[in-house]
């Protein structure tokens, strides 16, 4: 299907074609940007830099019910159906995450409660024109109007959006839209592009990651990992905001004579994330904790599944308490001599 | 949820039978359980060094070996270490009550392709658990395996598992059992010192023998030591690796060695590959 254009007073309209299902958009929440549901078109604001809490936390909430039972019974009561869901506003690098992520959530037996949600959700990306300071995606395989896991593709052109459907779920929307919509003319096309080449250029951080996964390997037991993780609080902010980090938790809760088992997100980066019970802890420091997620994200997965687990968004850099940048890491890493 | 099989939903179980292996602190009790689900039940199949994850509705699930062998029937063992908050649960359970359980887990012993070898197990403490089913597989076909040899030591003679079933062993012949304790006692009859030390006096010969191993992870540092002295090759020398896990299948990601996961690529490696990963023996 070719593009099409949506000019900004049909705008309204879209939204609301979209709120037919459970729709989410970048919204502060507390003090938090971060995908929320939407009931209304008025709370619908596209202008952000990108979201502080990754789309992710829609598909893999932070806490999920498994199933509930209740005090002293057997039987399991398992949730229900997702509904349908649409996240607009998703910035390319979160896209791409999120077919990292797919990899994992079904390697070898699927992982049903992310799995259905991903099937049931459509993903309506947003070029980005404005990249942070620390975004490198474009080091890692995307850019700032990459299409990797969107369903459907807008770019800002000021007086609209041009749309651009990449998959059935976003032809299909572009179907259910009619006449909101027109088709893009040539010269909407070429004013996108000039606009992702120029995003793109904007992008300052950059790195060289091919020799990463082998270096890493070689690096293993090199003072950098001492070094690097000296300044650690271990407070995950690192790995719970990343788009791509998916490890968790499960916990049973009881309240009152209600149960649950649920899982939560953890983070690689917490003493007790690998703590036996014996007492043995296979990653006792910082040390070993941050050798592991380094390696997991640039060497491990690339094992695993043949991608690096890093889209280059930035967040870890953006919210670390004492400044640790992983591109800085990154950079130690591949001048390092073997 | 529609059409995909749900993997962490457990099966309930009943425990048919619960003993203490040992007493103490950190106790050892065994639970035979049977699933209340009859078609789970003829349709359950594990291999000898899988893993389950057992438990309690309201505390949480642990990920523990099983430690019978297909061969013994339609019900499954666990030998359990009270060690925190859902071994503690496990151990208040008692006949009739039920557990939780999912599985199974984890790769297994070949022991398939060991027909026609000679079998030595090597155990310390609570690592004779997932070497009992290896042990019980042989035992069931003996007809397709050489000699069969179990060294088995704890602390003290109060810390032995399963000393009834290595009486009755010994008394049939069909195993060499080789038992000992670290500290001497009295009245005990057999080796007193650490179980690498008995496998030197036991002194096995390599020749057509698959050598597998158990225990605190100083004792699997000092077999495999041994076993080198004793010329096993790197491919003949097995052992089981433990981490914590929470999801059993490769999702949560803590029980990471490398790019491996104890629970979807282990808990059963052999030494060859072993040497290979970073953080093995962490």
């Amino acid at each position: 299907m070719d593009s099409k254009k949506l000019t900004k007073d049909k705008f309204g309209g879209f939204v609301e074609l979209l709120s037919k299902q459970k729709l989410y958009v970048p919204q502060m929440v507390g003090e938090t940007l971060r995908f929320a549901p939407v009931s209304s078109k008025d709370e619908v604001d596209l202008v952000f830099s990108n979201t502080v809490v990754p789309p992710k936390s829609v598909l893999f909430p932070q806490t999920e019910t498994l199933y509930e039972y209740e005090a002293g019974g057997t039987e399991l009561i398992m949730p229900e159906e997702p509904e349908e869901k649409v996240l607009l506003g998703v910035r390319p690098c979160d896209a791409r995450a999120l077919t990292i992520v797919d990899k994992l959530f079904s390697w070898d037996i699927d992982d049903p409660y992310y799995v259905n949600k991903r099937e049931n959700t459509t993903i309506i990306g947003l070029a980005c024109q404005e990249p942070g300071i620390n975004c490198f995606c474009t080091s890692l395989g995307g850019g700032p109007a990459s299409t990797e896991g969107i369903d459907l593709l807008l770019t800002d052109l000021g007086e609209g959006y041009l749309l651009q459907p990449l998959t059935e779920k976003g032809e299909k929307l572009c179907q259910d839209a009619g006449e909101l919509l027109v088709e893009a003319a040539g010269e909407d096309r070429q004013a996108a592009e000039s606009l992702h080449q120029e995003a793109a250029e904007k992008i300052v951080r950059k790195i060289e990651v091919d020799t990463i996964p082998q270096k890493l390997e070689e690096l293993w037991e090199s003072p950098l990992w001492k070094n690097i993780s000296d300044a650690c609080l271990g407070c995950g902010a690192c790995t719970f905001l990343c788009p791509t980090c998916h490890c968790f938790d499960i916990q049973d809760e009881m309240e009152g004579f209600e149960g649950r088992r649920c899982r939560v997100w953890d983070s690689c980066m917490f003493e007790e994330y690998t703590l036996h019970t014996s007492g043995h802890n296979p990653r006792p420091t910082r040390r070993e904790r941050t050798r592991n997620r380094v390696n997991h994200k640039y060497s491990y997965f690339v094992k695993n599944f043949g991608t690096i687990a890093c889209v280059g968004c930035g967040r870890c850099i953006d919210n670390c308490p004492v400044n640790i940048d992983i591109l800085d890491i990154l950079s130690q890493v591949v001048k390092e001599a073997i | 949820m529609k059409d995909i099989l749900n993997p962490y939903k457990p099966e309930i179980a009943t425990v048919e039978d619960t003993w203490f292996e040992t007493q103490g602190d950190r106790a050892i009790k065994t639970f035979k359980v049977v699933f209340d689900n009859e078609e789970k039940r003829e349709s359950w199949e594990h291999r000898p060094g899988q893993c389950a994850m057992i438990g309690v509705l309201g505390v949480g699930e642990s990920m523990i070996s099983i430690s019978s062998s297909p061969t013994e029937g339609k019900f499954l063992r666990f030998s359990v270490m009270r060690a925190g908050k859902v071994t503690q649960a496990l151990h208040e359970l008692e006949p009739g009550d039920k557990m939780t359980v999912r599985g199974p887990y984890g790769n297994s012993f070949p022991v398939d392709d060991w027909k026609g070898k000679k079998i030595l197990t090597i155990g310390g403490g609570i690592g004779q658990a997932p070497l009992r089913p290896i042990v019980e597989y042989v035992k069931a076909n003996r007809g397709d395996y050489e000699d069969l040899t179990t060294i088995y030591g704890s602390r003290t003679s109060g810390d032995l598992c399963f000393k009834s079933e290595f009486e009755a062993m010994r008394e049939r012949g069909d195993v060499n059992v080789h038992l000992s304790i670290d500290i001497e006692e009295e009245g005990w009859p057999h080796y007193v010192g650490f179980v690498p030390s008995l496998l030197m006096e036991v002194n096995p010969s390599p020749e057509n023998t698959i050598a597998v191993t158990c225990g605190p992870p100083v004792m699997i540092n000092f077999v495999l030591q041994n076993l080198k002295k004793l010329n096993f090759a790197d491919e003949q020398i097995y052992t089981t690796l433990e981490n914590r896990m929470k999801c059993g299948f490769g999702k949560c990601g803590r029980c990471n060695v490398g790019n491996l996961y104890v629970c979807k690529d282990g808990p059963v490696f052999s030494y060859a590959t072993l040497k290979e990963v970073p953080e093995a023996f962490a």
